[in-house]
């Protein structure tokens, strides 16, 4: 131990047996966090740090309902049988109030399950999944992040403003990827009926063999392309696909590819002219978004990530259900989620009643490259809530609560 | 015609970094008889080390330089990890050392990630290589042809400095067998440690290779793990020309299949394996494997014995103070304590087929997980109560281990390791990719136990009663007339035949029956979690059960169970802090090399030694 660490912890001691505050005042509310710290530390990571920012924000702002606001970080090695273990013992022995976290969908429908079961209030982060908010949809689970739906829709309706009509897709062989292609389909054909698909690809995810799946989209001959691929799946297929020519002329539509994650792992090979979801940090300067941003530069040394925003907003929306709430009681923090409207960095935001999806958007924008980086230009927030189907069809989606 | 032809040399190119990884697990192999499960990680240093070298060198020099010097340092590293971690437990029981390559994977995963960063790496390209050129019109990477032109380059040289050279007939010679290479006055240690050196180099040039195609990245090691492992099976485990060819094969039929068969794209390799293997069982180029023609590693197995009162009473106040733990312990405790017994149960399924059969099952979360998915999916799509859904679990995971078995069971030794690796492979695609029945990657949820069991403690209670009464009935088994004539064609096929064991079935009941008690597991494990994922029959698991049964020790009876709980029981507290897999990793190849009996076998040993324990040999 240092002896400044030690003398520090000397006056906090004194301090606290000169206080005469009651105990309760100063235990702090606790929220436990589930993730994949290791598994997908690109990801997690700048998660965390904007949870950390926004927690000290909250608590310098005098906490929630006067008390200090805590989370306790788990790692679950991405595995769904783990986080279930650690969620029962967050909620039993660490006295956590409610659960939220986790990035990959599997583990983020594994913990929902529980949360229904045992009656536990779950915020699902970041988990994609639209099953998370409908067919598996539940009491108990609230989800932040705009879901793979939402932002399909919104590239479907940028690509139903093109010329294009016949269209290819790729995506990776799994749920993620099929809900993301069979979302785009629904919507740009509801759009634009004359879109025809010409191909489908499904490369193994994190395996893709990118010569060969570029040497069959270019068989097929689409007007346009939609990707879905992401991580270092991303990066083989943009460069054999950039070098082979498959760009060329073709229009191409990228889910998530717009991210910092995805992004900036591309340098200066990022894809010009890809129509994108993601988050254009770099041009964000004024209002709550562009004070986030300098916030988080300033606390971190390092820019925002999208995760990071969605851990920021992840704090906010806990504190204010809980505000709202005005309890730490399960059933109290679930009523004050429903409905629960606040404002973020990204706007005003609404976890909806009727399928506890909360109406974050998304940004949507033009790939370019800026001092041989890639980032999105001519880009626009577009509100989630505009990107949702009708609410009859989202109760017909939604199983009897 | 054109298309045709680029799609050819795509897939030409794409051999040449698997055939390079390949080759050196399968000269490993060969040679010193490990299986190294660290294969990937050593792929994946390479193409880290690559990328940083890359970034000082400058030039068309300094790029190949740093993929050659990438190569050489990956092979020094492999040569540490040789003499540090390998050498020690070469007299271990066989396939013992594939628990210390699991600890390095995990020791280099966690080094990686604090070295180079969790962010995803995209490979620098190859300077004067950029672009491609037109052949018969359509597009050809220049880099592809240049890899196209290195790979037929690096399996001349190998086959030279393996047919041509002392150092190659002696590599050859051990490899046919290694006691008479010793007995004729070579320094074995060194030819091994040369040997993985190799190996691991040729791995370490393969991940530098692939750079200009795609990068470097946490996740490489396993993602290639695999393939790799099915292109050494297809080739024939040792054999080097078979490596190449199965690498062209496997790499060119998946460029086809993913242009026209599209959805094929997990599946394809597995099917292939499966096929060649029941066509030729050794691989294109593989020589049988002739039971102990390599000899007996390790001291002979004892005979076992059934407990005697001392530790039966020991087992007994175990089993009541577990009962207990309800008025003890808190509600997480018996969470925990479930999970371990599952995992004790799992555990101790393999460890039947494992030490009492001589089988090695590398897909045994096949009937693990299978076992959970029918269970769940009983209860999704039939509204079966769980009751009967968990009763049907052991008996679907039977069912499917004895179809299996009855198809892997024609293969012996590492072959038959890597079949039944190929099966729950494919189990796992077929899960992962049938969405509209399984739920695929999303997996099958709000799958409850009954009311009456609904809470922490009953159903800690009710795992309780199967998990032990699961190990007690295995242990019986082993007991019994059948264990005895298992143990009989494990130690020795012809006199166990001559004697009128019919040792096929045998073996088939054998792998049934504990495809049976995993399901049990599985469906433990289902009811407990509620929900059920494709993870649960992936290559993962099925290493986490092998890995326990050897840090337990093969050749004791309760092995399984105790490694089991060791592992789950550190896990849990290590998971806690930051780089636990650096801590896990260490701890795993501290063990292999304190106790290369496992951990039971090797604390027997010290209370023979010091008296606690009557030594074997006296009691006869």
């Amino acid at each position: 131990m240092k002896r400044k660490t030690f003398l520090k912890g000397m006056i906090g001691a004194a301090a606290l047996a000169a206080m005469p505050l009651s105990a309760a005042a100063q235990d702090p509310i606790k929220i436990g966090e589930i993730n994949h710290y290791k598994r997908m530390a690109a990801f997690a990571e700048p998660y965390r740090n904007g949870i950390e920012l926004a927690l000290e924000q909250v608590n310098e702002n005098g906490g929630v309902m006067g008390r200090p606001l805590e989370f306790i970080f788990r790692d679950d090695q991405g595995e769904p049988g783990e986080a279930i273990k650690i969620a029962e013992e967050l909620m039993t022995r660490d006295g956590a109030v409610m659960l939220t976290g986790s990035i990959l969908s599997n583990v983020g429908l594994a913990i929902s399950s529980l949360a229904a079961q045992r009656g536990y209030v779950y915020l699902a982060s970041e988990p994609l999944a639209d099953s998370l908010v409908w067919e598996s949809g539940n009491d108990y689970t609230f989800r932040l992040r705009t879901s793979t739906y939402m932002q399909a829709a919104m590239l479907a309706e940028e690509a139903a403003k093109t010329d294009a009509t016949t269209f290819a897709t790729i995506a990776p062989n799994y749920a993620y990827g099929k809900d993301a292609v069979s979302a785009f389909k629904e919507n740009l054909l509801r759009l634009k009926p004359e879109a025809e698909f010409v191909a489908e690809q499904w490369p193994a995810l994190f395996k893709i063999d990118a010569g060969a799946e570029v040497q069959a989209l270019e068989r097929s001959k689409p007007d346009a392309i939609y990707n879905v691929t992401f991580g270092p799946d991303l990066g083989k297929f943009v460069r054999e696909g950039t070098d082979r020519g498959l760009f060329e002329g073709r229009q191409v539509f990228g889910l998530l590819s717009g991210e910092p994650e995805y992004l900036d792992p591309l340098g200066a090979e990022a894809p010009e002219g890809w129509i994108v979801t993601g988050y254009p940090w770099y041009d964000l300067k004024e209002g709550a978004a562009g004070a986030f941003v300098s916030a988080y530069q300033e606390r971190w040394d390092d820019y925002p990530r999208l995760g990071s925003i969605v851990g920021y907003m992840t704090v906010q929306s806990i504190a204010a259900a809980l505000e709202k709430a005005g309890s730490t009681e399960t059933d109290a923090i679930r009523e004050a989620f429903k409905d629960l409207t606040l404002d973020t960095p990204m706007g005003e935001i609404t976890y909806r009643g009727i399928d506890h999806q909360s109406t974050m958007g998304a940004y949507v924008g033009t790939l370019a490259l800026r001092d041989d980086k890639g980032v999105m230009v001519d880009w626009v927030y577009k509100d989630g809530a505009d990107y949702l189907p009708s609410d009859e069809e989202v109760s017909k989606l939604r199983p009897a609560d | 015609m054109g298309l045709f032809i680029a799609q050819l040399l795509t897939g030409l190119a794409n051999a040449g970094a698997l055939f390079m990884v390949a080759s050196g697990l399968s000269l490993i192999f060969g040679v010193t008889r490990i299986v190294n499960f660290a294969h990937g990680s050593f792929y994946m240093l390479g193409a880290y080390v690559g990328y940083t070298l890359i970034q000082v060198l400058p030039g068309v020099v300094g790029f190949w330089g740093a993929i050659l010097l990438a190569g050489l340092a990956v092979g020094l590293i492999g040569m540490l990890v040789e003499i540090l971690v390998l050498r020690p437990v070469y007299r271990a029981p066989e396939l013992f050392q594939l628990v210390a390559t699991f600890g390095v994977i995990l020791v280099i995963q966690d080094l990686a990630l604090m070295t180079w960063g969790p962010e995803d790496l995209l490979g620098p390209r190859s300077p004067g290589l950029v672009g491609v050129v037109r052949i018969m019109g359509e597009p050809v990477p220049k880099y592809d042809i240049a890899l196209l032109v290195i790979t037929p380059f690096v399996a001349l040289a190998l086959w030279y400095l393996m047919t041509q050279t002392r150092v190659g007939v002696l590599v050859r010679a051990a490899t046919q067998d290694r006691e008479m290479v010793g007995a004729l006055g070579v320094n074995q240690a060194w030819l091994f440690t040369g040997v993985f050196a190799l190996g691991c180099g040729l791995a370490g040039l393969g991940g530098a290779l692939q750079l200009p195609k795609g990068g470097a990245d946490l996740m490489m090691d396993f993602n290639i793990l695999t393939a790799v492992f099915v292109v050494v099976v297809i080739g024939g485990m040792g054999s080097l020309p078979g490596a190449y060819l199965a690498a062209v094969i496997i790499s060119v039929l998946n460029v086809f299949g993913v242009t026209y068969i599209p959805q094929s794209t997990l599946v394809l390799m597995f099917i292939v394996m499966v096929l060649v293997l029941m066509i030729r069982p050794y691989g294109l180029f593989g020589r049988e494997e002739v039971a102990g023609e390599h000899g007996q590693v390790g001291e002979p197995e004892r005979p076992i014995k059934p407990a005697g009162l001392q530790v039966r009473l020991l087992v007994a106040a175990g089993v009541a103070a577990l009962a207990a733990l309800p008025l003890y312990g808190s509600g997480f405790m018996q969470v925990l304590t479930t999970d371990i017994l599952i995992f004790c149960l799992f555990a101790a399924s393999l460890h039947f087929l494992l030490g009492l059969g001589g089988l090695v099952s590398f897909g045994h979360a096949a009937y693990f997980g299978g076992g959970a998915y029918v269970a769940g999916l009983l209860v999704k799509h039939a509204g079966t109560p769980m009751e009967l859904a968990f009763i049907l679990a052991p008996l679907g995971a039977g069912l499917g281990a004895f179809i299996i078995g009855w198809v892997c069971l024609r293969l012996t030794g590492v072959y038959f390791a890597m079949l039944t690796l190929a099966f729950a492979q494919l189990l796992w695609s077929l899960v992962f990719q049938w969405g509209e029945f399984t739920g695929g990657d999303d997996g099958i949820l709000g799958l409850w136990p009954a009311k009456w069991l609904s809470g922490t403690t009953p159903y800690f209670y009710f795992t309780l009663v199967f998990s032990v009464g699961g190990v007690l009935f295995l242990r019986h088994v082993a007991h019994s007339p059948f264990g005895y004539a298992l143990r009989a064609a494990r130690d020795s096929e012809r006199q166990a035949e001559a004697t009128g064991i019919n040792t096929r079935r045998v073996r088939m009941l054998a792998f049934s029956f504990a495809g049976f008690m995993a399901g049990l597991a599985g469906g433990l494990f289902v009811f407990s979690k509620g929900s059920i994922f494709p993870n649960e029959l992936e290559i993962t698991r099925s290493f986490d059960a092998l890995i326990v049964v050897f840090l337990g020790g093969v050749k004791t009876l309760s092995g399984g169970i105790v490694g089991a709980a060791f592992f789950k029981g550190v896990e849990d507290v290590l998971t806690r802090f930051e780089y636990w897999r650096l801590a896990m990793g260490l701890l795993i190849i501290g063990v292999v090399i304190l106790a290369p009996d496992g951990i039971v076998g090797t604390l027997r040993k010290w209370a023979e030694r010091l008296g606690v324990l009557k030594r074997a040999e006296d009691e006869s």
